[in-house]
């Protein structure tokens, strides 16, 4: 019977990262002709678990079976061969190469001569079948990433795929572009195609889905539910959860003066769509304002643009009363403004550097480290010494090339130096990202102790738990604009009306907060 | 097979002895390569090789040659070794040389100054046009680079063509001497002292050509060192080579940067032109370099971009060349020229990564 219906069976699946266990005893079924969600946060294991079916990875335990055979999945050459194809998030194209090019790149056919226009033909004649609008002879570049995404759908149903794998499809399109990718998914199921649809964007999920599975750090907290017979809010609780808290001593405090005011800034991102839109709010003297949200709504560039690294196309930003966007870097740090870049390797520090001079990198501007147009090595090595063991970086000495430490100990190394600055405002970037508890909780005190010196923090994390425990203020960030703010006391009883910003189902004075609230508190008690 | 010969990445720093030993390994490499070509042609390599030694070290006086050769290689050497700490690359020392040449004669050509001008206004002037000249020839390809992200690769590569045939353009026609592919000689107010020039106050002077720009080179060298490893600019140009995006995130100027890279590294090609034909030369011609602008890559990456180091290597080139034109077949020079810098570059893969040999286990 299963072979009739199910697609894929995947069961028991377990596949583990060193020190993450990214997946834990899945259990996924695709049923033929349906589009089944698989919803989850960053990190939730979504995309590793459809890697496995793609032939990327291997798991560790755990069974396949594709249209009821068990199947041995080793590469993605096996996958495709079983009909399974995955249209990956980041696209896997060749710029300056047409279209049909890329299609046929790594086929056995043709073999040696090209004979282009053959195959352009059969392209456009699979484009017309499933709706797929693209020129086959335009070059890579030419296209807009809508169109791009449907070079890669193509590129798969050329290869005969029947079971398409849809890999956070619309992180990178235009509302339109997202309409148009659903009218293709529709019309490829009604031609027997059965497809996954990877997301954590809830108001899509419940519009494009037949079902919907949940997954939650690495399990699966519900399978196969129909958008019918659930809500958005508690999809929203599924994907967010509930889990008990840290408990971290904050001692409350009343906050001091605006340091940071955001005055409706705009920006576009590096790709120049926009990336945030007018958005406001202030950051007080002695208070952690987090800013949740999930990735790719915004934070990176509002960070850049706070720091100076990425322009504003409207509005401003204000440190202590002083314009500093659209301003170099340079006047930022000047200004006070410390920075922990989310990316710690390629942004945050530099590799073949010593320890001693990744901790001078802003510091070297100025005296004591900065004399005259020299550089005092001996000061900077004592003041390096001097860090290294008040922050406890694991190293051999501090003349270390930084490359060599893991990701903690690299993560202390910037909080030292942007924390010795003496910043006014702590621009803070998934602070304990990828990092072991242990260095987690050292992070978030390093932030607390922060904030009672009256530094204003500015937390940002996809760690919804992190942001509830330290933030006195939580502000949601949703495709670039604050959805909504809910002061940090509160925040316990508001995780679901939080989840629901974040995935932009719930804008605030859409719909009725009491009410939120109140259901939001029953389900909580049961 | 007992043994296994396992090649992993280094995951601590590399000991610092390191690096020298295996730059020393290289060369040696090199010249045993060098001699195989050598007897393969029909010559004892031993015998080439104390000959060249011979050549360019045997006595005070080719020594001095020696010395000559090194000054012009010495400045390319130290152009290149400071573009390429930040990882601009620039291969257009050659044209930056070329156009310094340009720009010092033109002072005498021109005349920007009368032929009778001080020695010591005439040369201060010559090198101040022979940097900018170079300078220009630099800043080009780095505006390219800061604003428009052109591959600067290409640009210095192509500005070398340039500058020669404007050079050519200018000893063809219009400061040609009699239809002659040259100018005319400069007067002597134009040319860098030599230690020959002493003679009669130093009776051992006499004949020795090396000449001042071998002190400029050397300076240059000095303050090279003290920018790169001492100064606060120094360390803004490390960082921007090592990870621009974190010099980015420390308010480091890029593009200011890039030009101001561009322009020195060119300036210093420019001076090394200035003092070829101002010290060795003391005429514009076409021939004036025998890609010294090329060399100078070579020997910047065999110093490991370290100007301290320059200068051995420098010297070395300069005992190449001059040692060349002494062994049939004459391309030998040119030939362990590359085989050397293909070592040097093959031998990198040892500091990144340690090879060991492993007992394999019999089963």
């Amino acid at each position: 019977m299963s072979e009739a219906t199910y697609a894929v069976e995947m069961r028991g699946i377990v596949m583990r990262f060193p020190g993450v266990l990214a997946n834990d005893r899945v259990d996924f079924d695709l049923r033929a002709g349906e589009i089944h969600a698989l919803l989850g946060e960053n990190g939730a294991g979504k995309s590793t678990l459809m890697n496995v079916l793609a032939g990327m990875y291997r798991p560790e335990l755990g069974t396949i079976r594709v249209h009821g055979l068990p199947v041995e999945l080793r590469s993605p050459r096996d996958a495709i061969e079983r009909g399974i194809g995955m249209v990956h998030q980041h696209f896997m194209l060749v710029p300056s190469q047409t279209v049909t090019e890329n299609i046929l790149l790594g086929l056995d056919e043709p073999r040696f001569r090209m004979r282009l226009p053959y195959y352009e033909g059969r392209v456009a004649q699979l484009g017309q079948d499933f709706g797929l609008h693209v020129d086959p002879h335009c070059k890579i570049w030419q296209l807009s990433v809508g169109e791009q995404q449907r070079v890669e759908i193509l590129k798969m149903l050329y290869r005969g795929a029947n079971i398409l794998i849809m890999d956070e499809p619309t992180a990178v399109l235009a509302p339109q572009e997202i309409k148009d990718l659903f009218r293709v998914l529709r019309g490829m199921v009604t031609e027997g195609k059965s497809i996954v649809f990877i997301s954590h964007k809830l108001g899509e999920v419940m519009q494009i889905a037949d079902r919907i599975t949940v997954l939650r750090k690495g399990r699966v907290t519900a399978a196969g539910l129909r958008p019918a017979d659930t809500s958005p809010v508690e999809m929203a609780r599924l994907m967010v959860g509930r889990t008990v808290l840290f408990r971290i001593e904050k001692e409350p405090k009343s906050p001091g003066d605006v340091i940071l005011a955001v005055e409706g800034v705009s920006a576009l991102n590096d790709k120049g769509l926009p990336a945030l839109r007018s958005i406001s709010f202030q950051v007080h003297a002695g208070e952690i304002l987090g800013i949740a949200g999930v990735a790719g709504n915004g934070q990176p560039e509002l960070a850049e643009v706070i720091t100076g690294l990425r322009r504003c196309t409207a509005g401003r930003v204000l440190l202590r009363g002083q314009a500093i966007s659209n301003r170099p870097a340079r006047i930022a740090i000047e200004g006070g403004v410390g920075h922990i870049p989310e990316d710690r390797r390629e942004v945050g520090t530099s590799p073949n550097l010593s320890i001693t001079s990744n901790l001078i990198l802003k510091a070297y501007r100025k005296p004591p480290i900065a004399k005259g147009p020299s550089i005092d090595r001996p000061r900077a090595q004592r003041r390096a010494v001097d860090l290294k063991a008040q922050y406890e970086i694991m190293a051999p000495s501090v003349d270390t090339a930084v490359r060599f430490l893991s990701g903690g100990n690299l993560q202390r190394v910037i909080l030292a130096r942007e924390i010795s600055a003496g910043p006014g405002l702590m621009i803070a970037m998934q602070p304990t990202r990828g990092l072991d508890v242990g260095a987690i909780e050292g992070v978030q005190q390093m932030l607390l102790e922060l904030r009672r010196a009256g530094t204003a923090v500015l937390l940002v994390s996809e760690e919804l738990d992190e942001i509830v425990s330290l933030s006195d203020r939580v502000a949601v960030i949703y495709e670039g604009q604050i959805v909504g703010e809910i002061p940090g006391d509160r925040c316990d009883d508001e995780r679901d009306r939080i989840g629901l910003m974040m995935t932009g189902h719930y804008k605030e004075g859409a719909a009725q907060p009491g009410q939120q609230k109140d259901e939001g508190g029953q389900r909580g008690g049961t | 097979m007992p043994w296994r010969v396992q090649v992993e990445p280094r995951i601590a720093d590399v000991p610092r002895w390191l690096p020298p030993l295996v730059s020393l390994g290289a060369l040696l490499l090199a010249l045993v390569l060098g001699g195989v070509v050598l007897a393969m042609v029909g010559g004892n390599p031993l015998r080439a090789y104390e000959h060249m030694v011979k050549a360019a070290f045997g006595d005070i006086g080719v020594l001095s040659d020696t010395l000559t050769k090194a000054t012009p290689i010495l400045l390319c050497g130290l152009a290149c070794a400071l573009a390429f700490r930040v990882k601009l690359w620039n291969i257009g020392a050659e044209g930056q040389f070329f156009l310094g040449a340009w720009a010092a004669s033109a002072v005498v050509l021109a005349p920007v100054l009368p032929g009778d001008a001080p020695r010591v206004l005439m040369l201060f002037v010559m090198a101040m046009a022979g940097f900018l000249g170079g300078a220009l020839w630099g800043f080009v390809p780095g505006l390219l680079k800061a604003k428009l992200n052109v591959n600067e690769v290409l640009t210095t590569l192509m500005m070398n063509y340039i500058a020669i045939h404007w050079n050519n353009y200018f000893i063809f026609a219009v400061w040609s001497e009699q239809g002659f592919q040259m100018s005319r000689k400069f007067p002597t107010s134009a040319w860098l002292p030599r230690l020959t020039d002493y003679a009669k106050q130093v009776p051992s002077f006499a004949g020795l050509t090396t000449d001042l720009g071998l002190l400029v080179g050397l300076i240059a060298a000095g303050i090279l060192w003290w920018v790169l490893y001492r100064s606060r600019w120094g360390f803004e140009i490390e960082l921007m080579g090592d990870n621009p995006k974190a010099a980015r995130y420390a308010g480091i100027n890029i593009a200011r940067n890039t030009i101001l890279v561009m322009m020195l590294s060119g300036g210093l090609a420019g001076l090394a032109g200035m003092s070829e034909i101002s010290g060795v030369v003391h005429r514009l011609q076409g021939a004036i370099s025998p890609g010294y602008g090329f060399t100078g890559i070579i020997v910047a990456w065999l110093a490991k971009l370290n100007p301290l180091v320059v200068v051995p290597v420098s010297i070395l080139f300069g005992a190449l060349i001059l040692a060349g034109r002494e062994i049939q077949p004459s391309g030998i020079a040119k030939l362990l020229q590359g085989i050397i810098l293909f070592c040097l570059i093959s031998s990198e893969v040892l500091l990144r990564y340690r090879v060991r040999v492993v007992r394999v286990k019999q089963a």
